[in-house]
């Protein structure tokens, strides 16, 4: 099994990219992990880039293709909220993400999550897959680990959920991702958009609830060997 | 309607697939194993996790198995493979025990053995995917050797297979020294194995440490490593290249 590092495999971001609706505004969510084939090149990324002040990007797949289409679109949204007078919709940010996935989509691999709050129509998520398709969704998931989430997430999702509840299920989302999904891992970030603001959030790794057949971190070996015996169990 | 057949390439040297069986592909395999010789004799480590291609499925696997009364294996790649391999090392050492005459196989016969068995299996197109790693203590001879899927196989102070080759390595090189107590020798491998869990995707956080001396060998009960997270560079990375 000794076979090469491939070193020159392309960083992709295998990844677990959520965004999810509640009533008042959008919680995005990722994990941190970047790969390049089975190294881990980054593990503490941040995949959830911003467009405007209000509209937020998940990105996954490959993380050149990512970076690329997003930074052409911010510097798109920054052109069109001069000429407009006002901050960019959220529509606006995601059809334009979509006119550059679908007209290259024969050279990109990347899947976006768009999200963010604007005055006309609240909190709204559109997820933009492989090949350039728009769709409005209440929420959405994305990169590798979403395999692991769909039969979660279905069970899961309520309408008109609080900011709270709907930040907390985007972490238990990502962190069960993360706990099967190997290109998938580091630190879960969420960012939280509605008419008051942004506020972004980071639970590093060992904070996360710990999930089947994961134990409880220890600092060593040792202190579990030189730790007290337990009580002996009572004969009854 | 046509099935789909799985395809060789027209170059290839392969025969038909429908050959008995051959691993062709790996399909629930371990990551690294890493171990180091000290004071008393050997420590070993490897995580418990079986990857099912890109999904972390099996998260209690032991992979490191006592062999006899002085050797101690761990294997990374197939699974399947490793058992047999373990099936293989049980008769060996049941044969070796009817002899009856005193004497027992040591690390370095079974390391021997094993090496013929993976380089005839290479040498037949038909290989057992694993890298082992053999360590033992015979006669107060401390014993520490590897063998890959085709056969290369050697001995050092401190080995590893797969990851841990670029990743613990090095570390060891540095920090490796003849007669490390016990505790300074769990300390060294907990810090390989705490960054091959950062920076191989096919680690899990579930890990034992084996230990084998003349006395004999134990492998500690399954437990996890802390982790660390909380640098400033890592809560704001983006902060001086939006969108990086």
């Amino acid at each position: 099994m000794d076979l090469n590092m491939n070193v020159n495999a392309p960083h992709s971001m295998g990844t677990t990219i959520i965004g999810v609706t509640y009533n008042g505004g959008v919680v995005l969510g990722a994990d941190s992990r970047t790969s390049t084939g089975m190294y881990v090149a980054n593990r503490a990324s941040d995949k959830i880039t911003q467009l405007t002040d209000n509209v937020y990007v998940c990105r996954s797949g490959s993380a050149a293709d990512s970076q690329i289409v997003s930074d052409y679109v911010r510097y798109f949204l920054h052109q069109h909220t001069i000429q407009v007078g006002q901050p960019a919709t959220v529509k606006v940010a995601a059809n334009l993400i979509r006119l550059l996935s679908y007209s290259n989509k024969n050279m990109l691999q990347t899947g976006l999550i768009v999200g963010g709050w604007d005055k006309y129509e609240g909190g709204k998520i559109y997820g933009i897959p492989l090949g350039g398709t728009l769709i409005e969704q209440p929420f959405a998931i994305g990169g590798s680990g979403s395999s692991y989430l769909y039969g979660f997430l279905d069970q899961a999702w309520k309408e008109g959920m609080t900011k709270d509840e709907a930040e907390r299920l985007v972490v238990k989302a990502v962190s069960l991702a993360i706990a099967r999904d190997g290109a998938s891992g580091g630190v879960v970030r969420t960012v939280i958009i509605n008419s008051e603001g942004v506020t972004r959030n980071f639970y590093p790794g060992d904070k996360l609830q710990l999930w089947h057949d994961e134990l409880e971190p220890q600092n060593s070996l040792l202190d579990i060997l030189n730790a007290p015996p337990s009580p002996e169990p009572m004969n009854i | 309607m046509q099935f789909m057949a799985s395809k060789q390439p027209e170059n290839s040297l392969l025969g038909p697939e429908s050959d008995s069986q051959r691993t062709l592909y790996p399909y629930v395999t371990g990551t690294s194993v890493v171990a180091l010789k000290y004071k008393d004799g050997i420590l070993m480590a490897a995580d418990m996790g079986g990857s099912y291609g890109s999904t972390l499925r099996y998260k209690s696997v032991e992979r490191m198995k006592p062999i006899g009364k002085h050797s101690l294996l761990g294997a990374s790649g197939e699974i399947s493979d490793f058992q047999e391999i373990l099936h293989y090392l049980d008769e060996l050492i049941l044969y070796d025990n009817m002899w009856d005459d005193g004497n027992s196989l040591g690390p370095k016969e079974v390391h021997n053995y094993l090496t013929r068995v993976m380089y005839n299996r290479r040498n037949k197109f038909n290989p057992l995917w694993n890298s082992l790693v053999l360590g033992g203590v015979k006669n107060g001879q401390k014993y520490l050797g590897t063998v890959s899927m085709i056969g290369v196989n050697f001995e050092d102070n401190h080995v590893a297979t797969g990851f841990g080759n670029h990743l613990a390595r090095p570390i060891l090189r540095q920090e490796w020294h003849e007669n490390l107590s016990f505790e300074d020798g769990v300390r060294l491998l907990e810090k390989c194995m705490r960054v091959l869990l950062y920076r191989d995707r096919s680690a899990i956080n579930k890990l034992q440490i084996a230990k084998i001396t003349e006395e004999g060998s134990t492998i500690s009960q399954p437990y996890s490593l802390k982790t660390y997270w909380e640098f400033s560079a890592f809560a704001n990375p983006a902060q001086g290249a939006v969108g990086s």
